[in-house]
């Protein structure tokens, strides 16, 4: 058995350098490639302000913002899952799992039908409905699977699907009474679609991402003692309910917008965290960071590949994620019948 | 001279609906803890010990009376406090993730500095401290889900260990060890005892070996206090017969002198 690497300052540095150079040619990869062809070159003019025109439009207002939705949704619900996980002290909880994606979900179609819109007091306003409509799913999970001494893990998954199912009906109902006009481009949302986003609602997107990111990461050395169990980690000395409040604010922030800005997106709350975790251990110290890097690096390579698998028709990336996220969960799920502790 | 710990009438009743398995009402519970000693908490199931567990780590806060930590009262301290002061070492609990021994003592440090986000080296040395001399240190690299109930015990002890307690507080360290583990483990508890003179508050089901590790026992029944004093006093056939309900024979271990417990068993005939 090889020694373990302690965890310091300089390794988490270099690990989220080397996330970062992924997150970087993961970007640039994806500026070049897309169904309006546009030639390297034109790209590069375009990058250094030579070129103005549709190539324009194309590179800077229709794949950059759609790159940066992308990186920030991918992030947001990396860091959710693996703050869900921490939390249900179970590698399986995962925002759509828990229903929570739905909830939120809910959220923002009840904010259409009042009729928000783009604008970047809206976007703060669609943000608040995807948050009030995560807060309700997740505290109503957490109120059914709930026992006397933790959360049972049959139990939270069924939870989590009914809660899932209920607020899918909830959406669906919604939007047969409603003029469907007036809901336009809701149901390529629902399926998880990343489509560029205006600046005012990018700002508040990475805004709210860099909120939920510090109130998960700065409480991470904390959430580890939670892993041998509430009052354990009391006994060492943390607010086990003021952490556990903590943690499901951010978790639910996180999953919100993403959830506003770019749609109910599938398992990369799963693949992302547990990914990480197989190639560098349990530490949430490094596991969570590095799932704010490394889910929007995967998030943006997955919505690259539905923009371009079947150009010029698109397949929403949230198709993607659900094929690699299925037989992950099979995976998770019978290695955990085999053996309970994993 | 203060007593380390002294829990002066303390009371607790949980509320019906946080009642877990296990966990019961404490009454008027009267008893102190003397630096240095090794102190046995004993008593048949119900008895209060796990409910008492968690007042002294202050994760409850008594309803009644008070519990003193050297003169000071312990709802008065913050929890990081506490932990630094006295550290609990559970009865074997699963982690929901893979963590490797060394992380897991590594914990024990959080209470030193709770703010940091980071162990430093000199957290490090006290994690090697502690599981050098609980004899775990071969094991650091290993996964505790791999490890025997007794590797995780003695884990768990270097954990509490790394806390660098004036207290440790052993919740049924023997209860799923066999015969050679509880031997290893009587075996480590005095070492910790005796040499290093960490005072012990040790809770058990089984008397027969907190009679024979602990300088004074404290026997519970119905969440107060039926004796306090030397195993020689508490052990007391009648005493005993009425905690447990049950008939005991109390005799004198061969070897070690202390007093021991023989069960007599019902023949089914009455």
């Amino acid at each position: 058995m090889s020694e373990p690497t302690p965890v310091s300052r300089a390794r988490l540095a270099l690990l989220l350098g080397g996330l970062g150079v992924l997150v970087i040619v993961a970007g640039l990869g994806a500026l070049f490639i897309g169904s309006a062809s546009v030639p390297p070159r034109d790209v590069l003019a375009v990058l250094t302000g030579r070129v103005r025109g549709v190539d324009q439009v194309v590179v800077l207002s229709l794949r950059l913002p759609r790159i940066l939705a992308a990186l920030l949704a991918g992030g947001a619900l990396a860091v959710a899952g693996a703050s869900f996980q921490a939390l249900a002290r179970n590698p399986l909880a995962e925002p759509s799992v828990l229903g929570v994606s739905s909830g939120a979900a809910f959220g923002v179609i009840v904010a259409q039908v009042v009729g928000l819109g783009s604008g970047l007091v809206e976007a703060v306003g669609l943000a608040a409905c995807a948050f009030a409509g995560a807060l309700v799913a997740g505290a109503a999970v957490y109120l059914i699977a709930s026992r006397a001494g933790g959360l049972p893990v049959h139990t939270l998954l069924l939870a989590g699907v009914i809660v899932g199912i209920f607020f899918s009906s909830a959406i669906t109902v919604l939007i047969s009474v409603v003029d469907f006009d007036r809901l336009g481009g809701v149901v390529h949302w629902l399926l998880g679609n990343l489509s560029p986003i205006a600046p005012g609602s990018l700002a508040v997107f990475a805004a709210l991402t860099a909120l939920g990111g510090w109130l998960v990461i700065g409480a991470a050395r904390r959430l580890n003692l939670l892993a041998l169990g509430e009052e354990s980690a009391q006994q060492l000395g943390v607010d086990a309910e003021r952490l556990k409040r903590r943690i499901f604010a951010g978790a639910a922030l996180l999953t919100s917008a993403a959830v506003a800005f770019a749609g109910p997106i599938g398992f990369v709350g799963l693949i992302v965290p547990q990914s990480l975790r197989l190639l560098l251990g349990p530490d949430n110290r490094v596991v969570i960071p590095a799932a704010l890097l490394g889910g929007g690096a995967f998030l943006l390579v997955a919505d690259t590949l539905a923009r371009n698998v079947i150009a010029p028709a698109e397949l929403s990336v949230g198709v993607i994620t659900a094929f690699c996220g299925t037989p992950f969960f099979i995976y998770l799920l019978r290695a955990r019948v085999a053996n309970p502790h994993l | 001279m203060t007593p380390l710990l002294d829990c002066q009438r303390v009371a607790f009743n949980y509320a019906a609906r946080d009642a877990s398995a296990g966990a019961f009402a404490i009454r008027d519970l009267t008893f102190d803890v003397r630096a240095g000693e090794t102190f046995g908490v004993i008593g048949p199931n119900a008895s209060g010990k796990t409910t008492l567990v968690r007042l002294l780590s202050r994760v409850l806060v008594p309803s009644g009376g008070r519990i003193l930590l050297e003169g000071e009262d312990v709802t008065r301290l913050g929890r990081a406090e506490v932990a630094r002061q006295i550290a609990v070492v559970p009865q074997d609990v699963p982690s929901g993730f893979p963590h490797t021994v060394e992380e897991l003592v590594l914990m024990g440090r959080f209470p030193r500095a709770p703010r940091r986000f980071f162990e430093t080296e000199a957290d490090r040395a006290a994690a090697r401290r502690a599981m050098e001399a609980v004899g775990v240190l071969e094991l650091r690299a290993a996964l505790l889900d791999r490890l025997s109930g007794g590797e995780r015990q003695r884990v768990m002890l270097a954990r509490g260990l790394a806390q660098e307690p004036r207290l440790l507080v052993l919740d049924e360290p023997t209860a799923h060890l066999d015969l050679r583990y509880q031997a290893e483990c009587a075996g480590l508890l005095r070492r910790l005892g005796r040499q290093r003179g960490l005072t012990i508050v040790l809770v058990s089901h089984d008397l027969v070996f907190a009679a024979e590790l602990c300088d004074r026992l404290l026997l519970m029944a119905g969440g107060a206090a039926v004796r306090v004093g030397a195993p020689e006093t508490v052990m007391d056939e009648a005493v005993l017969e009425a905690a447990y309900g049950c008939r005991v024979i109390v005799d004198k271990h061969p070897v070690s002198r202390r007093p021991t417990v023989h069960l007599v068993y019902p023949t089914g005939g009455d």
